[in-house]
């Protein structure tokens, strides 16, 4: 396994940072304002909670383009799955969320597969490989 | 209605995610992010129709996935969402020739053990 470079330790930190704020913004202000109509809808995306919640998405977003010009996906999707466990620790903390004890280990299964899934290495194609494999 | 919307979450997240990548691994890796590296970056990935196509289908996710937030709670919405793993790794191996090993698999699988759990 190749030694991980300090580019994509940052990149990979920030990607999962921004998707966990992100989506508990988002579900504050889509229960603040359920979708249900279109005037639903208009509340619900001109609320500061969505508008927020969607700008870290935005973050989140645009490190993991970056970091997918040099990573696997089967590596990043992941990796940046580790927030999964931490959204739903946001939920019972922040939102009150009953959480049974199926769920956590629901949970702990997601995390798991991705901590197996982190030894991998990074990328296993050749810079041209996807042109390759589309011919 | 809620694992319809995890289902259709996942599908399109998955395959706007292989596109995405076939996209940006088609430009090359990214080494310069000064301002004006990045500006040209983004006018060339503006003209190929992978990462077009792939914005479509992340949109069609997103939009569904705020309806399930809207329906669920946070903790079953976004590991629910996982489900999206098992579709990525079938993607990666077979549209982008990424070779998953065992291990890779085994995370795939244990996290589709975990999605199924969250619906007990």
């Amino acid at each position: 396994m190749p030694r991980l470079r300090w580019k994509t330790r940052l990149f990979a930190t920030v990607v999962v940072v921004a998707n966990v704020i992100g989506n508990f913004l988002l579900s504050v202000g889509l229960r603040r304002h359920p979708p249900e109509s279109v005037s639903g809808w208009m509340h619900a995306l001109a609320s500061p909670w969505v508008f927020f919640g969607v700008s870290f998405l935005v973050v989140w977003l645009l490190f993991r383009l970056a970091l997918l010009s040099w990573a696997d996906l089967s590596w990043v999707v992941p990796v940046t799955a580790s927030g999964y466990a931490l959204t739903a620790l946001m939920g019972k903390v922040f939102l009150g969320e009953h959480i049974s004890a199926t769920r956590w280990a629901g949970i702990l299964l997601i995390t798991l597969g991705a901590l197996l899934v982190r030894t991998t290495a990074i990328r296993t194609t050749k810079s041209h490989a996807t042109r390759e494999v589309r011919r | 209605m809620n694992w319809l919307l995890v289902a259709l979450v996942s599908v399109t997240a998955s395959l706007g995610d292989a596109l995405q990548t076939l996209g940006m691994k088609l430009h090359g890796e990214i080494h310069d992010f000064r301002p004006s590296a990045l500006k040209k970056v983004v006018l060339r990935l503006i003209r190929s129709w992978h990462l077009g196509l792939s914005l479509v289908l992340l949109a069609i996710s997103f939009g569904a996935f705020l309806v399930l937030l809207s329906v669920a709670d946070l903790s079953f919405a976004v590991p629910a969402t996982a489900l999206e793993y098992v579709s990525t790794t079938l993607l990666a191996q077979y549209l982008l020739g990424e070779k998953v090993n065992w291990r890779r698999w085994a995370g795939a699988g244990l996290v589709a053990c975990g999605v199924l759990l969250l619906g007990l």
